[in-house]
Protein backbone atom coordinates (compact mmCIF):
# COMPACT_ATOMS: atom_id res chain seq x y z
CA UNK A 1 0.00 0.00 0.00
CA UNK A 2 2.74 2.56 0.78
CA UNK A 3 6.27 1.92 -0.72
CA UNK A 4 9.15 4.38 0.24
CA UNK A 5 12.11 3.97 -2.25
CA UNK A 6 15.61 5.46 -1.44
CA UNK A 7 14.43 8.38 0.85
CA UNK A 8 17.50 10.68 2.03
CA UNK A 9 17.26 13.72 4.16
CA UNK A 10 20.13 15.90 5.17
CA UNK A 11 19.94 18.58 8.23
CA UNK A 12 22.87 20.85 7.99
CA UNK A 13 25.58 18.35 5.99
CA UNK A 14 24.20 15.75 8.25
CA UNK A 15 22.31 12.73 6.81
CA UNK A 16 19.24 11.82 9.07
CA UNK A 17 18.03 9.45 6.88
CA UNK A 18 20.34 7.81 3.75
CA UNK A 19 18.63 5.44 0.96
CA UNK A 20 15.43 4.49 3.38
CA UNK A 21 13.35 1.99 1.89
CA UNK A 22 10.01 0.67 3.74
CA UNK A 23 6.72 -0.64 3.04
CA UNK A 24 3.19 -0.98 4.43
CA UNK A 25 1.26 -3.68 3.12
CA UNK A 26 -2.66 -3.05 2.96
CA UNK A 27 -4.18 -3.78 6.19
CA UNK A 28 -0.67 -4.14 7.64
CA UNK A 29 0.28 -2.90 11.09
CA UNK A 30 4.24 -1.82 10.84
CA UNK A 31 5.98 -0.45 13.62
CA UNK A 32 9.51 1.48 13.91
CA UNK A 33 11.35 1.84 16.88
CA UNK A 34 14.56 3.25 17.36
CA UNK A 35 17.01 4.99 19.80
CA UNK A 36 15.65 8.93 20.47
CA UNK A 37 17.16 11.20 17.45
CA UNK A 38 17.89 8.26 15.31
CA UNK A 39 15.24 10.00 12.62
CA UNK A 40 12.01 8.64 12.73
CA UNK A 41 9.78 11.62 13.37
CA UNK A 42 11.80 13.17 10.55
CA UNK A 43 10.72 10.60 8.30
CA UNK A 44 7.07 11.21 9.93
CA UNK A 45 7.81 14.87 8.80
CA UNK A 46 8.98 13.73 5.52
CA UNK A 47 6.00 11.63 4.70
CA UNK A 48 3.28 14.52 5.56
CA UNK A 49 5.20 17.05 3.75
CA UNK A 50 6.30 19.32 6.80
CA UNK A 51 9.70 18.78 5.63
CA UNK A 52 11.01 18.37 2.25
CA UNK A 53 12.59 15.60 1.03
CA UNK A 54 15.83 15.98 -0.75
CA UNK A 55 15.88 12.60 -2.77
CA UNK A 56 13.89 9.41 -2.92
CA UNK A 57 10.47 8.33 -3.82
CA UNK A 58 6.59 7.80 -1.90
CA UNK A 59 4.33 5.75 -3.66
CA UNK A 60 0.31 5.13 -2.37
CA UNK A 61 -1.31 2.31 -3.71
CA UNK A 62 1.15 1.94 -6.28
CA UNK A 63 0.87 5.70 -7.14
CA UNK A 64 3.71 7.93 -6.80
CA UNK A 65 2.98 11.18 -4.45
CA UNK A 66 5.15 14.01 -3.15
CA UNK A 67 3.74 13.41 0.19
CA UNK A 68 1.25 11.88 2.24
CA UNK A 69 -0.86 15.50 3.16
CA UNK A 70 -4.06 14.75 2.77
CA UNK A 71 -3.78 11.38 1.84
CA UNK A 72 -3.15 9.43 5.77
CA UNK A 73 -4.41 10.53 8.76
CA UNK A 74 -2.11 11.17 11.96
CA UNK A 75 -2.39 10.93 15.37
CA UNK A 76 -0.03 12.15 17.54
CA UNK A 77 1.56 11.78 20.99
CA UNK A 78 -0.61 14.59 21.99
CA UNK A 79 -4.30 14.68 21.07
CA UNK A 80 -4.06 17.87 19.80
CA UNK A 81 -8.31 18.70 20.67
CA UNK A 82 -8.80 21.74 20.37
CA UNK A 83 -9.63 23.20 24.00
CA UNK A 84 -12.76 25.73 22.39
CA UNK A 85 -14.53 22.61 21.18
CA UNK A 86 -16.72 20.16 22.78
CA UNK A 87 -15.38 16.07 21.80
CA UNK A 88 -18.06 16.07 19.32
CA UNK A 89 -17.15 19.22 17.37
CA UNK A 90 -13.34 18.09 17.46
CA UNK A 91 -14.62 14.89 16.28
CA UNK A 92 -16.29 16.24 13.66
CA UNK A 93 -13.28 18.80 12.20
CA UNK A 94 -12.55 16.66 9.50
CA UNK A 95 -15.78 16.76 8.10
CA UNK A 96 -15.96 20.56 8.85
CA UNK A 97 -12.27 21.11 6.77
CA UNK A 98 -13.13 18.91 3.61
CA UNK A 99 -17.30 20.08 3.79
CA UNK A 100 -18.52 16.82 4.37
CA UNK A 101 -22.12 16.27 5.47
CA UNK A 102 -22.46 17.40 8.63
CA UNK A 103 -25.67 15.39 10.05
CA UNK A 104 -23.87 12.22 8.04
CA UNK A 105 -20.93 12.88 9.93
CA UNK A 106 -22.50 13.35 13.31
CA UNK A 107 -24.18 10.14 13.01
CA UNK A 108 -21.24 8.48 12.34
CA UNK A 109 -19.12 10.14 14.87
CA UNK A 110 -21.78 9.00 17.36
CA UNK A 111 -21.06 5.74 16.52
CA UNK A 112 -17.50 5.64 17.04
CA UNK A 113 -18.03 7.44 20.57
CA UNK A 114 -20.07 4.28 21.59
CA UNK A 115 -17.52 1.85 20.17
CA UNK A 116 -14.49 3.55 21.95
CA UNK A 117 -15.82 3.78 24.63
CA UNK A 118 -16.89 7.50 25.28
CA UNK A 119 -20.63 7.53 24.40
CA UNK A 120 -22.32 10.37 26.46
CA UNK A 121 -19.32 12.78 26.20
CA UNK A 122 -20.41 14.15 23.62
CA UNK A 123 -20.43 17.51 24.68
CA UNK A 124 -17.97 17.50 27.30
CA UNK A 125 -15.01 20.03 26.58
CA UNK A 126 -11.39 18.29 26.19
CA UNK A 127 -10.56 20.23 29.54
CA UNK A 128 -13.49 18.53 31.26
CA UNK A 129 -11.79 14.46 31.00
CA UNK A 130 -9.01 12.60 31.89
CA UNK A 131 -6.02 11.61 29.01
CA UNK A 132 -6.88 8.36 28.26
CA UNK A 133 -10.55 9.67 27.18
CA UNK A 134 -9.08 12.17 25.44
CA UNK A 135 -6.69 10.09 22.90
CA UNK A 136 -9.70 8.06 22.37
CA UNK A 137 -11.83 11.09 20.85
CA UNK A 138 -8.29 12.18 19.17
CA UNK A 139 -8.74 8.71 17.87
CA UNK A 140 -12.43 9.23 16.85
CA UNK A 141 -11.07 12.31 15.19
CA UNK A 142 -8.60 10.07 13.07
CA UNK A 143 -11.28 7.25 11.99
CA UNK A 144 -13.58 10.88 10.44
CA UNK A 145 -10.65 11.07 8.12
CA UNK A 146 -12.36 8.24 5.98
CA UNK A 147 -8.17 7.38 4.85
CA UNK A 148 -6.95 3.92 4.83
CA UNK A 149 -3.25 4.76 5.91
CA UNK A 150 -3.01 5.80 9.22
CA UNK A 151 0.41 7.54 10.78
CA UNK A 152 0.85 7.11 14.31
CA UNK A 153 3.67 9.27 15.49
CA UNK A 154 4.17 7.87 19.61
CA UNK A 155 -0.09 8.41 20.43
CA UNK A 156 0.18 6.50 23.54
CA UNK A 157 3.51 7.41 25.13
CA UNK A 158 2.21 10.18 27.53
CA UNK A 159 -0.04 7.56 29.34
CA UNK A 160 -0.41 5.60 32.40
CA UNK A 161 0.25 2.33 31.65
CA UNK A 162 -3.57 1.37 32.21
CA UNK A 163 -4.92 3.82 29.67
CA UNK A 164 -2.36 2.68 27.49
CA UNK A 165 -2.93 -0.99 27.83
CA UNK A 166 -6.85 -0.16 26.90
CA UNK A 167 -5.55 2.04 24.26
CA UNK A 168 -3.66 -0.75 22.44
CA UNK A 169 -6.56 -3.04 21.94
CA UNK A 170 -8.19 0.19 20.30
CA UNK A 171 -5.11 0.79 17.90
CA UNK A 172 -5.79 -3.44 17.50
CA UNK A 173 -9.45 -2.50 16.83
CA UNK A 174 -8.14 0.37 14.51
CA UNK A 175 -6.57 -2.32 12.06
CA UNK A 176 -9.17 -5.30 12.57
CA UNK A 177 -12.66 -4.01 12.34
CA UNK A 178 -11.73 -0.59 10.64
CA UNK A 179 -9.36 -2.45 7.91
CA UNK A 180 -6.37 0.42 8.37
CA UNK A 181 -3.14 -0.19 7.47
CA UNK A 182 -0.99 1.73 10.07
CA UNK A 183 2.91 2.79 10.16
CA UNK A 184 3.57 4.09 14.00
CA UNK A 185 6.75 5.23 15.40
CA UNK A 186 6.95 3.69 19.35
CA UNK A 187 9.69 3.73 22.15
CA UNK A 188 8.00 0.97 23.71
CA UNK A 189 9.30 -2.15 22.65
CA UNK A 190 6.32 -4.81 24.50
CA UNK A 191 3.92 -2.25 22.77
CA UNK A 192 5.73 -3.00 19.56
CA UNK A 193 5.62 -6.02 20.08
CA UNK A 194 1.95 -6.49 20.52
CA UNK A 195 0.57 -4.69 18.06
CA UNK A 196 3.08 -5.50 14.89
CA UNK A 197 3.06 -7.41 12.20
CA UNK A 198 6.25 -5.92 11.07
CA UNK A 199 8.70 -4.74 13.41
CA UNK A 200 11.45 -2.42 12.12
CA UNK A 201 13.93 -1.46 14.94
CA UNK A 202 15.90 1.50 13.44
CA UNK A 203 19.68 2.72 13.53
CA UNK A 204 21.09 6.13 14.91
CA UNK A 205 21.52 8.80 11.66
CA UNK A 206 21.52 8.30 9.26
CA UNK A 207 18.76 6.01 9.81
CA UNK A 208 18.65 2.51 8.73
CA UNK A 209 16.44 -0.67 9.23
CA UNK A 210 18.87 -2.58 11.70
CA UNK A 211 16.39 -5.34 11.89
CA UNK A 212 13.17 -6.73 10.74
CA UNK A 213 10.54 -9.06 12.31
CA UNK A 214 7.53 -10.13 10.87
CA UNK A 215 5.08 -12.16 12.98
CA UNK A 216 1.86 -14.07 11.96
CA UNK A 217 0.65 -14.58 14.85
CA UNK A 218 -3.17 -13.86 15.84
CA UNK A 219 -3.33 -10.81 17.97
CA UNK A 220 -4.35 -9.58 20.66
CA UNK A 221 -0.80 -11.32 21.86
CA UNK A 222 -0.11 -12.01 25.31
CA UNK A 223 3.16 -10.24 26.54
CA UNK A 224 4.77 -13.00 28.67
CA UNK A 225 4.99 -14.93 25.37
CA UNK A 226 8.84 -16.25 25.77
CA UNK A 227 9.15 -15.60 22.44
CA UNK A 228 8.16 -12.11 22.73
CA UNK A 229 10.33 -12.20 25.59
CA UNK A 230 13.20 -13.16 23.90
CA UNK A 231 12.71 -10.58 20.98
CA UNK A 232 12.22 -8.24 23.28
CA UNK A 233 15.38 -8.68 25.39
CA UNK A 234 17.44 -9.01 22.00
CA UNK A 235 16.24 -5.60 20.39
CA UNK A 236 16.69 -4.03 24.03
CA UNK A 237 20.64 -5.24 23.89
CA UNK A 238 20.58 -3.85 20.21
CA UNK A 239 19.08 -0.35 21.51
CA UNK A 240 21.20 -0.27 24.21
CA UNK A 241 24.27 -0.99 21.85
CA UNK A 242 23.67 1.94 19.64
CA UNK A 243 22.91 3.95 22.16
CA UNK A 244 26.46 2.99 23.68
CA UNK A 245 28.25 3.63 20.26
CA UNK A 246 26.53 7.23 20.29
CA UNK A 247 27.87 7.67 23.45
CA UNK A 248 31.33 6.71 22.80
CA UNK B 1 -15.09 39.63 47.86
CA UNK B 2 -11.23 38.12 47.08
CA UNK B 3 -8.41 39.34 49.92
CA UNK B 4 -6.86 40.88 47.24
CA UNK B 5 -10.04 43.04 46.32
CA UNK B 6 -10.17 43.96 50.10
CA UNK B 7 -6.77 45.02 50.20
CA UNK B 8 -7.24 47.50 47.13
CA UNK B 9 -10.62 48.87 48.57
CA UNK B 10 -8.71 49.73 52.11
CA UNK B 11 -6.22 50.80 50.10
CA UNK B 12 -7.61 53.25 48.40
CA UNK B 13 -10.25 54.70 51.25
CA UNK B 14 -6.91 54.77 53.09
CA UNK B 15 -5.96 57.39 51.00
CA UNK B 16 -8.51 59.36 50.26
CA UNK B 17 -9.65 59.60 54.17
CA UNK B 18 -5.74 60.94 54.11
CA UNK B 19 -6.40 63.51 51.51
CA UNK B 20 -9.72 64.29 53.08
CA UNK B 21 -7.96 64.98 56.44
CA UNK B 22 -4.91 66.84 54.85
CA UNK B 23 -6.87 69.00 53.05
CA UNK B 24 -9.63 70.24 55.89
CA UNK B 25 -6.48 70.32 58.56
CA UNK B 26 -4.36 72.54 56.64
CA UNK B 27 -7.26 74.32 54.88
CA UNK B 28 -6.01 74.06 51.70
CA UNK B 29 -8.10 76.08 49.08
CA UNK B 30 -10.93 74.07 46.87
CA UNK B 31 -9.26 76.44 43.77
CA UNK B 32 -5.62 74.09 44.71
CA UNK B 33 -6.85 70.76 46.00
CA UNK B 34 -10.53 69.92 46.43
CA UNK B 35 -11.47 67.61 49.24
CA UNK B 36 -12.68 64.09 47.81
CA UNK B 37 -15.94 64.53 49.55
CA UNK B 38 -16.21 68.63 47.38
CA UNK B 39 -14.96 66.80 44.65
CA UNK B 40 -18.00 63.75 44.79
CA UNK B 41 -20.48 66.17 45.44
CA UNK B 42 -19.90 68.35 42.47
CA UNK B 43 -19.42 65.10 40.45
CA UNK B 44 -23.01 64.42 41.40
CA UNK B 45 -24.44 67.08 41.70
CA UNK B 46 -23.35 68.62 38.71
CA UNK B 47 -24.18 65.51 37.06
CA UNK B 48 -26.42 67.37 34.50
CA UNK B 49 -24.03 69.52 33.12
CA UNK B 50 -20.84 66.60 33.15
CA UNK B 51 -23.19 63.94 31.14
CA UNK B 52 -24.00 65.21 28.38
CA UNK B 53 -20.59 66.40 27.78
CA UNK B 54 -19.35 62.50 29.14
CA UNK B 55 -21.81 61.17 26.59
CA UNK B 56 -19.73 62.57 23.93
CA UNK B 57 -16.24 61.82 25.24
CA UNK B 58 -17.90 57.85 25.46
CA UNK B 59 -19.05 58.18 21.67
CA UNK B 60 -15.83 59.68 20.65
CA UNK B 61 -13.95 56.63 22.42
CA UNK B 62 -16.70 54.24 21.35
CA UNK B 63 -16.41 54.80 17.73
CA UNK B 64 -12.71 54.58 18.09
CA UNK B 65 -12.70 51.20 19.64
CA UNK B 66 -14.91 50.16 16.16
CA UNK B 67 -12.92 52.06 14.18
CA UNK B 68 -9.43 50.57 15.24
CA UNK B 69 -11.34 46.63 15.83
CA UNK B 70 -12.02 47.45 11.79
CA UNK B 71 -9.15 48.29 10.81
CA UNK B 72 -6.63 46.36 13.15
CA UNK B 73 -8.75 43.05 13.14
CA UNK B 74 -8.01 42.10 9.27
CA UNK B 75 -4.70 44.13 9.28
CA UNK B 76 -3.23 41.17 11.64
CA UNK B 77 -4.64 38.56 9.56
CA UNK B 78 -3.33 40.23 6.26
CA UNK B 79 0.30 40.58 8.17
CA UNK B 80 0.03 37.16 9.58
CA UNK B 81 -0.99 35.06 5.93
CA UNK B 82 1.70 37.37 3.84
CA UNK B 83 4.87 38.35 6.19
CA UNK B 84 6.13 40.32 3.52
CA UNK B 85 3.27 42.71 4.28
CA UNK B 86 3.87 42.62 8.00
CA UNK B 87 7.83 43.38 7.25
CA UNK B 88 6.38 46.59 4.99
CA UNK B 89 3.90 47.75 7.33
CA UNK B 90 5.44 47.38 10.63
CA UNK B 91 7.76 50.14 10.85
CA UNK B 92 4.70 52.86 10.17
CA UNK B 93 2.71 51.07 12.55
CA UNK B 94 6.22 51.59 15.50
CA UNK B 95 5.96 54.88 14.13
CA UNK B 96 2.24 55.50 14.25
CA UNK B 97 3.36 54.90 18.00
CA UNK B 98 6.40 56.55 18.30
CA UNK B 99 5.16 60.15 17.34
CA UNK B 100 3.06 61.09 20.54
CA UNK B 101 -0.67 61.83 20.23
CA UNK B 102 0.02 65.48 21.45
CA UNK B 103 2.33 66.45 18.23
CA UNK B 104 -0.38 65.40 16.04
CA UNK B 105 -3.24 66.64 17.56
CA UNK B 106 -3.18 70.17 16.28
CA UNK B 107 -2.83 69.05 12.82
CA UNK B 108 -5.65 66.66 13.40
CA UNK B 109 -8.09 68.84 14.33
CA UNK B 110 -7.11 71.09 11.12
CA UNK B 111 -7.28 68.75 9.18
CA UNK B 112 -10.91 66.47 10.41
CA UNK B 113 -12.31 69.67 12.10
CA UNK B 114 -13.39 70.94 15.49
CA UNK B 115 -16.16 68.27 15.31
CA UNK B 116 -15.90 64.48 16.85
CA UNK B 117 -13.57 63.35 13.46
CA UNK B 118 -10.50 64.49 14.98
CA UNK B 119 -10.98 62.66 18.61
CA UNK B 120 -12.08 59.81 17.43
CA UNK B 121 -9.04 59.19 14.95
CA UNK B 122 -7.42 60.26 17.97
CA UNK B 123 -8.66 57.39 19.99
CA UNK B 124 -8.47 55.22 17.25
CA UNK B 125 -4.80 55.68 16.48
CA UNK B 126 -4.29 55.06 20.49
CA UNK B 127 -6.28 51.46 20.31
CA UNK B 128 -5.43 50.16 16.84
CA UNK B 129 -1.28 49.34 18.22
CA UNK B 130 -2.28 47.44 21.10
CA UNK B 131 -5.17 45.21 19.45
CA UNK B 132 -3.31 45.08 16.05
CA UNK B 133 0.05 43.59 17.41
CA UNK B 134 -1.07 41.28 20.19
CA UNK B 135 -3.61 40.02 17.88
CA UNK B 136 -0.44 39.53 15.63
CA UNK B 137 1.54 37.26 18.13
CA UNK B 138 -1.36 35.56 19.19
CA UNK B 139 -1.81 34.38 15.82
CA UNK B 140 1.81 32.92 15.32
CA UNK B 141 2.06 31.76 18.72
CA UNK B 142 -0.04 28.96 17.61
CA UNK B 143 1.37 25.73 18.24
CA UNK B 144 3.37 23.90 15.26
CA UNK B 145 1.78 20.84 16.00
CA UNK B 146 -1.67 22.11 15.79
CA UNK B 147 -0.90 23.85 12.30
CA UNK B 148 0.84 20.84 10.76
CA UNK B 149 -2.75 18.97 11.95
CA UNK B 150 -4.90 21.45 9.95
CA UNK B 151 -2.21 21.22 7.68
CA UNK B 152 -2.50 17.06 6.96
CA UNK B 153 -6.54 17.80 7.51
CA UNK B 154 -5.94 19.56 4.05
CA UNK B 155 -7.36 22.86 5.87
CA UNK B 156 -6.81 25.72 3.82
CA UNK B 157 -6.06 29.08 4.98
CA UNK B 158 -9.88 30.62 6.06
CA UNK B 159 -10.99 27.40 7.51
CA UNK B 160 -8.05 27.24 9.38
CA UNK B 161 -8.11 31.24 10.34
CA UNK B 162 -11.54 30.23 11.85
CA UNK B 163 -11.52 27.21 13.15
CA UNK B 164 -7.77 27.06 14.88
CA UNK B 165 -6.10 30.97 14.87
CA UNK B 166 -8.64 33.03 15.47
CA UNK B 167 -9.86 31.28 18.68
CA UNK B 168 -6.09 30.54 19.65
CA UNK B 169 -5.23 34.12 19.54
CA UNK B 170 -8.23 35.17 21.55
CA UNK B 171 -6.69 35.55 24.62
CA UNK B 172 -4.28 37.43 22.79
CA UNK B 173 -6.63 39.79 21.47
CA UNK B 174 -8.41 40.70 24.99
CA UNK B 175 -5.26 41.66 26.46
CA UNK B 176 -4.55 44.34 23.04
CA UNK B 177 -8.25 45.38 23.81
CA UNK B 178 -7.94 45.80 27.66
CA UNK B 179 -4.85 47.68 27.02
CA UNK B 180 -6.50 50.01 24.03
CA UNK B 181 -9.55 50.51 25.62
CA UNK B 182 -7.74 51.79 28.56
CA UNK B 183 -6.14 53.65 27.20
CA UNK B 184 -8.49 55.26 24.35
CA UNK B 185 -9.82 57.91 27.19
CA UNK B 186 -6.50 59.81 26.72
CA UNK B 187 -6.51 59.81 22.78
CA UNK B 188 -10.24 61.38 23.08
CA UNK B 189 -9.29 64.06 25.82
CA UNK B 190 -5.85 65.47 24.25
CA UNK B 191 -8.52 65.92 21.27
CA UNK B 192 -11.23 67.75 23.05
CA UNK B 193 -8.08 69.75 24.70
CA UNK B 194 -7.01 70.56 21.43
CA UNK B 195 -9.95 71.63 19.95
CA UNK B 196 -13.61 70.96 21.27
CA UNK B 197 -16.84 72.83 22.18
CA UNK B 198 -18.08 69.69 23.73
CA UNK B 199 -16.56 66.59 25.68
CA UNK B 200 -15.20 65.88 29.17
CA UNK B 201 -11.28 67.20 27.80
CA UNK B 202 -13.30 70.38 26.94
CA UNK B 203 -15.08 70.22 30.37
CA UNK B 204 -11.80 70.45 32.50
CA UNK B 205 -10.23 72.77 30.04
CA UNK B 206 -13.10 75.45 30.66
CA UNK B 207 -12.85 74.68 34.37
CA UNK B 208 -9.42 75.19 34.55
CA UNK B 209 -9.97 78.11 33.08
CA UNK B 210 -12.22 79.55 35.53
CA UNK B 211 -10.07 77.74 38.93
CA UNK B 212 -12.56 75.54 39.02
CA UNK B 213 -10.33 72.90 40.30
CA UNK B 214 -13.12 70.55 41.90
CA UNK B 215 -15.00 69.98 38.22
CA UNK B 216 -11.60 69.19 36.69
CA UNK B 217 -11.45 66.75 39.25
CA UNK B 218 -15.40 65.56 38.92
CA UNK B 219 -14.97 65.25 35.00
CA UNK B 220 -11.14 63.30 35.62
CA UNK B 221 -13.49 61.14 38.20
CA UNK B 222 -16.23 60.59 35.50
CA UNK B 223 -13.51 59.70 33.19
CA UNK B 224 -12.32 57.18 35.33
CA UNK B 225 -15.67 55.18 35.37
CA UNK B 226 -15.69 55.46 31.72
CA UNK B 227 -12.19 53.58 31.18
CA UNK B 228 -13.14 51.73 34.27
CA UNK B 229 -16.66 50.26 33.01
CA UNK B 230 -15.01 49.66 29.13
CA UNK B 231 -12.16 47.41 31.00
CA UNK B 232 -14.85 45.13 33.35
CA UNK B 233 -17.18 45.27 30.32
CA UNK B 234 -14.36 43.75 28.08
CA UNK B 235 -13.39 41.47 31.00
CA UNK B 236 -16.96 40.07 31.15
CA UNK B 237 -16.78 39.63 27.17
CA UNK B 238 -13.78 37.72 27.74
CA UNK B 239 -14.59 35.65 29.96
CA UNK B 240 -18.11 35.27 27.80
CA UNK B 241 -16.24 34.32 24.75
CA UNK B 242 -13.41 32.11 26.10
CA UNK B 243 -15.21 29.93 28.32
CA UNK B 244 -12.47 27.15 28.03
CA UNK B 245 -9.81 28.75 29.90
Amino acid sequence: MLSVKNLSKDFNSLSILENFNLTVPKNGFTVLIGPSGCGKSTLFDLLTGVVPIDEGDISLFGEKVPHLREKAAYMQQKDLLLPWFSLMDNALLPARITGADIDQSRKKAQALFERLGIGGFENYMPGEISGGMRQRCALVRTLMFERDLVLLDEPLSALDAITRRSLQSLLLMLQKEFKKSILMITHDIEEALLLADELLVLTSPPMRIREQFTFDDEKPRNASDPRLIEIKEYVLSQLQKDMNNETV
Amino acid sequence: MKRSSLIAFFAALFILALWEVLCKSLNIPDFILPAPVSILKVAIFRAPLILPHAGITALEILTGILISLAVAVPLSMVMFAYPSVEKAVAPFLVASQAVPVFAIAPLLVVWLGYGIASKVFMAAVIIFFPITVNLLEGFKSCDREYRILFQLMGARFFKTMRLLYWPWALPHFFAGLRVGVSVATIGAVIGEWVGAQKGLGYLMIQANARLKVDMVFAAILWLSVMGMTLWVFVGFLEKRVIKWK
